[in-house]
């Protein structure tokens, strides 16, 4: 590990008009390391990510890469073909293509007059594939119908084929399930170990613990240390990133729950074995744990009227509220965060303001005019308490980051005066302080006697924010744990469907108690 | 963005505003980059125009060109204002030039047969009705059966303007009586009717996407359909109403252009529908939703008016002319995209 550098950056600086995103930044990575960059939103990842595959231009500072230096902006192909490879946070693959043309894509074996040659397309489809353990993948299938965790081993795979001499992940793990998220993290230990060069970037600290050799820390653009990771733990590496000490990222103990607030009985969503039945109570956080597919999200949308279903009741204080319309549940105070702001959350042409009163303008208008004042006054109170860093209320809401896009859309809801709160991954691709200042708003809102229903794929996250967990495993309900006796091993023994039932009936000394199939009262 | 329409809207609007709504917000700063800024809507090129106009030809200022212009503009600002509701929510509207045609023949043939005897209002609120059923036609193709709405209105236009000539058996209905081509021929303190009514539809569409829920609502719609949805926003509804009132807005186009000329044309209106979005465009609006303005589709109809006009007193080929207003088109949305992408680089 103490050979020439693969990828060697000294003094590299860049800046938006005043804002400096890096500043001065020096880094070294070594041939057969993982290297992790931690960091808040802002702190410059994405931009010493994009400096390094050419995304963006550099304005001072030295890149070489193998010992060549790299021209002041290079292209994002001469990065290509000098060994970066960046395996994307959103997956870069094209969904109607095959497997194969997706792998090949831009790099096509060709006979005469551009004719692709298919054998030999093939031959190095399967080459690449089986350095990620996919050699019996289906080439001609369409990635899109392919499962999410296999895309991205489809993509990895990709980005290995361009020979790259360092590969980077950015938050290769947000949109996969705990179980797919360790998988990945073998892969990406097994590349190491095959001598691969590895930039990591993820949110989650305890990735980095796991797979991580040496750790780069970054804040506010400037690199503030290089260590091995085996000289941090959880907090010191959270005290590098944020520069202050972080008291417990999770609210403490909560108290007064009260009586049933959201019923769901019978619900027959399309695709569940069974019907669903779940009680969330006033001043009570459930969390619904399992695995990607299990269908959590899809047990959250059929409560809030989002997608169609079946049959079956949702009571909101003992009112029923009629099936399948978002807009009879948000007037009946059930609330949805969904788990892509993005797709489904944000209004991403319109204001901040715009963005938060647009589920309650019945509140701040007089008939079908709209008050101005009284918005504003309607839209900074939702706000109130939540920290959100923002410039002014008519900048777009795209000026916000992520974890304050976030925070928008929880206010949106605030702003509606929800009864019921559903949260689809509320913290999803969300820095550390704004995560802690999400669950504290949540906390505070069931303080309130909101009823608050959970859904995450980060298991210390449900332990830490609920008081109870209900576990879903292919597509039905399989159990419910009080959160002060679950542990992460009892839960993820629940959620996986290679558990045999014979395992399940026989727990071992290690897990929590569970009451398997009784989800209906508390 | 939306910051600087609502500026537009009060320092443009707010002054003449009857009922003085644009003072009820907090008071904002128009700078100069917002006065250049794409939300402005085409607003400093408009005036450079009138500038450069007036000083270039003895005839532009006069009360006579002015009156004409007018005239020729109103219907298809009309027409623009309609398409502009239509394009906020991400869609677009092909058939209103067809619903030009049929509205005119329409309010031509009722006022014809009766011979001036029967009532001129029926006449045109038969043709109105005719305009927003084709609205709502398309309406429930795109909202509800999810159609695109390109296709949907390409169908619509095709079958508008098939039966107008089914109705008209491809002849003019002429001669109209006084009683209906007064409507837009007459005035009002010596300002055109025409002119009178642009404004008002203006003010009104103005004040229903800024400060009514429905107008926050179109703007929602258009900016994620999904995301309104989901927070509550009644999607179809809003989509029925913005192609219906596009729709009345057209024939309302129609039945003016039909008492302009004091005949029912079967032909009339053909390729309005581009001159709508093209004037939508040049206002400011973008194609992909979310942005624009009722005063931006007014602007964008007068630039492209005033072209015409100013074209023609200096004599410069109308060949050329059109040449000058495509180019126009492409300029107005490639500065945009430049202003959007420093704003982006900007914002990073």
């Amino acid at each position: 590990m103490s050979d020439e550098p693969v990828v060697r950056l000294r003094g590299v600086t860049k800046t938006y008009g005043p804002v400096t995103a890096l500043g001065d930044v020096d880094l070294d990575l070594l041939p057969g390391e993982v290297h992790c960059l931690a960091g808040e939103n802002g702190a410059g990842k994405s931009t010493l990510i994009k400096v390094l595959t050419g995304a963006v231009a550099r304005d001072r500072g030295d890149y070489s890469v193998a010992g060549v230096p790299l021209g002041p902006r290079p292209s994002p192909v001469e990065t290509r073909d000098a060994g970066i490879g960046v395996v994307y946070q959103e997956l870069s693959l094209l969904p109607d293509l095959s497997v194969l043309d997706n792998l090949t894509m831009g790099r096509f074996p060709r006979r005469f007059f551009g004719i692709v040659d298919r054998a030999a397309q093939r031959r190095t489809a399967l080459a690449h594939l089986d350095r990620v353990g996919l050699a019996d993948l289906d080439l001609d299938q369409p990635v899109r119908a392919l499962p999410t965790a296999t895309r991205q081993l489809v993509e990895i795979a990709r980005v290995l084929g361009t020979r790259a001499k360092l590969v980077i992940f950015d938050e290769p793990t947000t949109a996969l399930s705990e179980r797919e998220a360790a998988a990945l993290l073998e892969r990406v230990a097994a590349l190491r170990d095959a001598g691969q060069t590895v930039l990591y970037v993820t949110h989650r600290l305890e990735e980095m613990f796991e797979v991580g050799d040496r750790v780069t820390v970054l804040r506010d653009g400037r690199l503030v240390a290089t260590r091995p990771i085996g000289e941090y733990d959880h907090d010191s590496l959270i005290q590098a990133m944020v520069g202050r000490p972080v008291q417990n990222l999770y609210p403490g103990e909560r108290h007064g729950i009260g009586p049933p607030r959201l019923e769901v009985r019978g619900l027959r969503i399309p695709g569940f074995a069974a019907p669903v039945e779940l009680t969330v109570h006033r001043g009570e956080i459930v969390g619904l744990a399992g695995l990607l597919g299990a269908g959590r999200s899809e047990i959250v949308r059929a409560v809030f009227g989002a997608d169609p279903v079946h049959g079956g009741q949702v009571r909101v204080d003992g009112t029923p509220i009629p099936a399948g319309s978002p807009r009879a549940a948000a007037r009946h105070g059930v609330a949805l965060l969904t788990e892509d702001r993005k797709e489904s959350g944000l209004l991403l042409e319109l204001s901040i303001e715009a963005n938060v009163s647009i589920a309650s303008l019945g509140r701040v208008a007089s008939g079908p005019v709209l008050r101005g004042g009284r918005e504003r006054r309607h839209v900074r109170q939702a706000v109130e308490g939540l920290r959100v860093k923002y410039g002014s209320f008519d900048d777009p809401v795209t000026s916000l980051s992520g974890g304050n896009q976030q925070k928008v859309l929880l206010a949106r809801w605030l702003a509606t005066g929800a009864k019921v709160l559903l949260l689809d991954e509320p913290t999803k691709g969300v820095d550390v302080g704004a995560k802690a200042d999400i669950y504290q708003a949540i906390a505070e809102m069931a303080r309130d006697g909101i009823a608050v229903l959970v859904v995450s794929s980060y298991l210390p996250e449900l332990l830490g924010l609920c008081d109870r967990i209900v576990v879903v495993r292919e597509r039905r309900i399989v159990g419910e744990l009080p959160a002060a006796e679950a542990t992460e091993e009892g839960i993820l023994r629940l959620t996986s469907p290679a558990t045999s039932a014979a395992d399940l009936s026989a727990p071992k000394a290690s897990t929590a108690p569970m009451t398997p199939q009784a989800p209906l009262e508390s | 963005m939306t910051t600087r329409d609502r500026e537009v809207t009060e320092a443009a609007v707010g002054p003449e505003s009857p009922t003085g709504q644009g003072k009820t917000a907090e008071p904002e700063v128009l700078g100069l980059g917002s006065l250049l800024g794409r939300g402005f809507g085409g607003l400093p090129v408009l005036v450079l125009l009138v500038l450069g106009l007036s000083l270039a030809t003895d005839t532009f200022l006069t009360g006579t060109n002015l009156d004409n212009l007018g005239r020729q503009v109103s219907i298809y600002a009309i027409i623009a204002i309609g398409q502009l509701l239509v394009i906020l929510t991400a869609g677009i509207d092909l058939s209103v030039g067809s619903v030009v045609g049929l509205s005119g023949v329409i309010a031509a043939k009722a006022v014809f047969d009766t011979a001036g005897s029967g009532s001129v209002l029926l006449a045109v609120l038969l043709a109105l009705l005719a305009g927003a059923a084709i609205g709502l036609v398309n309406g429930v193709l795109v909202a509800i059966l999810k159609m695109p709405p390109f296709i949907v209105t390409l169908g619509t236009l095709g079958m508008a303007r098939g039966l107008t000539l089914l109705y008209t058996d491809g002849r003019t209905i002429q001669p109209l009586p006084r009683s209906f081509t007064s409507i837009a021929g007459g005035e009002f303190l010596g300002i055109a009717n025409l002119i009178w009514l642009t404004v008002l539809i203006a003010l009104l569409v103005g004040f229903g996407l800024r400060r009514t829920v429905w107008g926050r609502y179109v703007y929602a719609v258009g900016s994620n359909p999904e995301s309104a949805r989901l927070t509550g926003v009644p999607v179809r509804s809003v989509l029925l109403s913005v192609y219906a009132l596009a729709g009345t807005l057209a024939a309302l186009g129609g039945i003016l252009l039909a008492s302009r000329l004091g005949n029912g044309v079967p032909t009339a209106g053909t390729g309005y529908e581009l001159q709508a979005i093209a004037a939508c465009v040049i206002g400011g609006a973008s194609l992909f939703g979310a942005r624009g303005s009722a005063l931006g589709a007014l602007v964008g109809a007068l630039i492209v008016g005033l072209l015409n006009n100013g074209g023609t007193l200096l004599g410069i080929d109308p060949f050329w002319l059109q040449v000058a207003i495509g180019a126009l088109i492409l300029v107005a949305v490639g500065v945009d995209q430049l202003q959007g992408r420093r704003r982006v680089r900007r914002g990073a």
